[in-house]
């Protein structure tokens, strides 16, 4: 299969990027605005989700009843995010429509009515998501790492908080919309069945003459290491534990991401068989890696009745030390196959390719194809993991337990 | 695309929407059991069943099972629902033999009693899991309210204490019954080998068991009324509410799709726009469930305990609104357009089309394509929709409310 990245870069500082799906029937984008948590200003933690909801309340020629009507009558099924860097919009759609969605969108982040009267609604709208992670022990336990684990601006979490949303007034969200949504830094990933040129011709159209303030610089993230605990009347406890690794962006990421994969990619990974399969210890266990501000992550979740939550945590953490003890042929190739079969299955989707190449330019900025992934994934080896995994030790733990009884990360983990 | 299908004597039934573009092969047993086909004494024995099926058979250990999967880079899952079983995998085409080979084999495990044992506590775990969560317990609860003595009010997880008294015995009995060539399809979509599938389906298969399992539909007596589930410190309040609704196969389930798209849907709809888009509640929606002889339309509330009145008025309003002044045109062209372009969107990969069909001939051997669908949606009017909501949500409804007994 042909695979070749599209790229416009705009003298405004926003970057189109394309790949061609002949295949399907649809188009997806992945619109991302430099516009995340970390730019919120200090005591209005919520603002970037915010000023996300406000922006949908009517733009250019359409209310907000109007512009949620038009995209049903085009047929969109639309998501849009908050994270640390980014806000974003995703739409997936009848590749006919994508020119008249794209324009839709443009309104969105150039000529939204922010209406004042719809500040409390959207006020209201945004405590409910907060107030609904309360309820949500397993989600509650990531954000809560995420706090604990990183300072400031880094460690805001997209619900942001009750004392930040309550301040948030017109002229804050007015100002951080001026800010923040800008062409400089923002990607717009299109994957799917489309002609690029018409598609450049669209974006030139309703994107070219947009200006906006230059893109801010990121802040240096110091991580923070630990134990912490929530308190919350739940049956299980929930232990999310986090330990330093490679980044997104480093040339050892593919040996960090494979050391995570032996322990959770797959029900023959080793935290399913020893925490679940071997012991029954939960139902849910897994390991991903996480990047921020150029600092890497594995990230480890597991969920059991509360008086299984240190021999769960003991095991977790002898697991991870079993890397020490060497990658088998076996579980090295079973990790090659699932990684080239996954990239196969994004071929059905455009909505997750265009996913996958905003998320590559953005850590990136470039796009690696099927050919390149493949040929760095042929080149692990068992060695070159070990050689990895010895040379960058588990450190720096964070530990954040959710439930009904705390537990500190034992003695020589840190 | 093509469909495909074979049946012998000799085997189960194989359905194959075969497209010779696709990248990908995905492949399912669909077994038509579920908790509802469960003695009350065995509550939840198809649930644990569905994960001793990895726990190994006479060719393969636990860990062979799950090495496999994954050598075979496949996506693969299983579920149990009140009326079926399914266990699927999506592979590379050239993995069709394998995967077919390891999935066929999994239908006969051992249920070996150690195995049995260490199984039992992750799904105590998982109900211990699901316990934490909202709306705690309220979907099982206004369900046995709603079906009362009906198969139907069956928890599909079982309960702590049935799940703790099992014998694994009673779980080989039940997959003797129940894991029969009659009572099960192997169904498959993407680029598919068909007559290699029939072959090895039909060879692997030859000694299981041929013994009909039947299933006696029986018409509920749906239930109605009101109960409260306490909670200590939960900070949301929690309603879920369950109307009368229709069959998997009435003809009167697209207009029932539509009806609910329009009152209730994520975006646009009514509820949406009283209740979701001026932040009075967190979710407010109704869902349509349909199985064999009956169904349900499920009302979901999450909002603050304090305005959780006056949302539940506005919830009973908008319903009664569209009882007394239908539905209008135009929002009926809305909710067929976003139905039908989710329906296009998602018919794009194999993996989702395998469900669709094997849903599809669970429930009545037959399997329209998507333009046949797209054309039922079209052809329902404002009518049928008035028609279907005095039938359904103009009766007496089932109420579980969770309150939080803290400040």
């Amino acid at each position: 299969m042909d695979q070749r990245l599209l790229r416009h870069q705009f003298d405004n500082g926003l970057v189109l990027l394309g790949e061609h799906m002949p295949w399907l029937r649809s188009s997806a984008f992945s619109f991302l605005l430099p516009a995340g948590t970390c730019f919120e200003p200090m005591g209005l933690d919520g603002l970037s989700g915010m000023c996300s909801e406000m922006v949908q309340r009517g733009a250019g020629g359409l209310d907000s009843r109007q512009f949620l009507e038009r995209l049903d009558e085009l047929g969109v099924e639309r998501s849009s995010s908050i994270t640390t860097s980014h806000s974003s919009f995703s739409c997936a759609m009848p590749t006919e429509v994508l020119a008249t969605v794209l324009g839709l969108y443009s309104d969105i982040v150039r000529r939204p009515h922010l209406p004042e009267d719809q500040l409390p609604d959207a006020r209201q709208l945004c405590l409910q998501e907060l107030r609904a992670l309360d309820d949500e022990p397993s989600h509650r336990c990531f954000s809560e790492l995420k706090k604990f684990r990183y300072p400031l601006p880094f460690g805001r979490i997209s619900q942001g908080s009750k004392q930040g949303l309550e301040a948030i007034d017109m002229p804050s969200l007015n100002s951080f919309f001026e800010q923040n949504y800008k062409p400089a830094g923002c990607i717009l990933a299109v994957a799917g069945n489309f002609n690029w040129e018409h598609l450049c011709e669209v974006v030139e159209q309703q994107l070219g003459d947009w200006r906006g303030p230059e893109l801010l610089g990121m802040p240096v993230l110091h991580s923070n290491y630990g134990s912490m605990h929530v308190d919350h009347a739940t049956n299980q406890t929930h232990l999310a534990l986090a330990y330093d690794c490679a980044s997104y962006e480093s040339s050892e990421y593919y040996e960090a991401r494979a050391l995570v994969g032996v322990l959770s990619d797959g029900m023959s990974s080793r935290l399913f068989s020893e925490v679940r399969e071997k012991r029954g210890l939960v139902y849910s266990v897994f390991a991903t890696c996480f990047s921020m501000a150029g600092q890497g992550s594995v990230m480890c979740y597991a969920g059991t009745t509360t008086n299984r939550a240190e021999e769960t945590l003991q095991v977790l953490l002898e697991t991870i030390h079993s890397l020490d003890d060497g990658i088998t042929e076996d579980e090295l190739a079973r990790l090659k196959n699932r990684i080239k079969s996954s990239l196969v299955f994004e071929q059905e989707s455009s909505a997750a390719r265009s996913g996958q190449i905003a998320s590559d330019w953005f850590y990136l900025g470039r796009v690696p194809d099927r050919d390149e992934v493949c040929a760095r994934v042929d080149g692990l080896t068992c060695e070159s993991l070990l050689k990895h995994f010895r040379e960058n030790l588990p450190k720096n733990f964070s530990l954040v337990t959710v439930g009904s009884q705390s537990l500190e990360l034992p003695e020589g983990v840190a | 695309m093509e469909l495909l299908t074979h049946k012998t004597d000799a085997g189960p039934e194989i359905v194959v929407l075969h497209d010779p573009a696709a990248f990908t092969a995905s492949f399912g047993w669909f077994v038509r059991t579920g908790s509802r086909d469960e003695q009350l004494d065995v509550a939840g024995v198809s649930h644990f069943l569905e994960h001793m099926v990895f726990k190994g058979t006479q060719r393969r250990t636990a860990e062979e099972v799950n090495r496999e999967l994954d050598h075979l880079g496949a996506q693969s899952n299983a579920y149990t629902s009140e009326d079926s079983t399914v266990f699927y995998a999506s592979v590379l085409p050239e993995c069709q033999d394998r995967a077919v080979d390891l999935l066929t084999d999994l239908m006969q495990p051992l249920l070996r009693e150690e195995d049995f044992e260490t199984e039992r506590q992750v799904i105590l775990e998982e109900i211990a899991m699901y316990d934490d969560q909202p709306p705690y317990g309220a979907f099982e609860r206004a369900t046995e309210l709603f079906f009362g003595e009906h198969p139907l009010s069956t928890r599909v997880l079982g309960t702590t204490e049935s799940v703790s008294d099992m014998f694994v015995a009673q779980m080989q009995e039940y997959h003797r019954a129940r894991y029969t060539k009659e009572n099960m399809f192997l169904v498959a979509s993407g680029k598919i080998d068909f007559g290699k599938l029939v072959d090895d389906v039909s060879s692997a298969t030859a000694h299981w068991p041929a013994t009909p399992a039947a299933r006696r539909p029986k018409v509920p007596n749906y239930g109605s009324g009101e109960l409260s589930i306490e909670r200590e410190s939960t900070h949301q309040h929690y309603a879920v509410q369950l109307w009368p609704g229709v069959g998997c196969n009435a003809l009167e389930r697209y207009a029932l799709r539509l009806l609910c798209s329009v009152l209730a849907d994520e975006g646009g709809s009514r509820l949406f726009w009283e209740l979701i888009d001026t932040g009075k509640a967190e979710t407010a929606t109704l869902w349509p469930q349909f199985f064999d002889e009956c169904g349900c339309i499920v009302g979901y509330l999450c909002c603050a305990p304090e305005d959780a009145e006056e949302n539940e008025a506005s919830l009973r309003q908008v319903i009664d609104t569209a009882l007394r002044d239908g539905i209008t045109r135009k929002e009926i062209d809305l909710a067929r357009n976003k139905i039908a372009s989710s329906l296009i969107l998602s018919d794009e990969r194999p993996s989702n089309r395998l469900f669709a069909l094997g849903q599809s001939w669970m429930n009545r051997r037959n399997y329209e394509p998507l333009d046949v669908v797209l054309g039922r949606f079209a052809a329902v009017t404002a009518d049928d929709i008035l028609q279907v909501a005095e039938h359904t949500l103009r009766r007496p409804s089932a109420t579980v409310r969770v309150v939080g007994t803290e400040e």
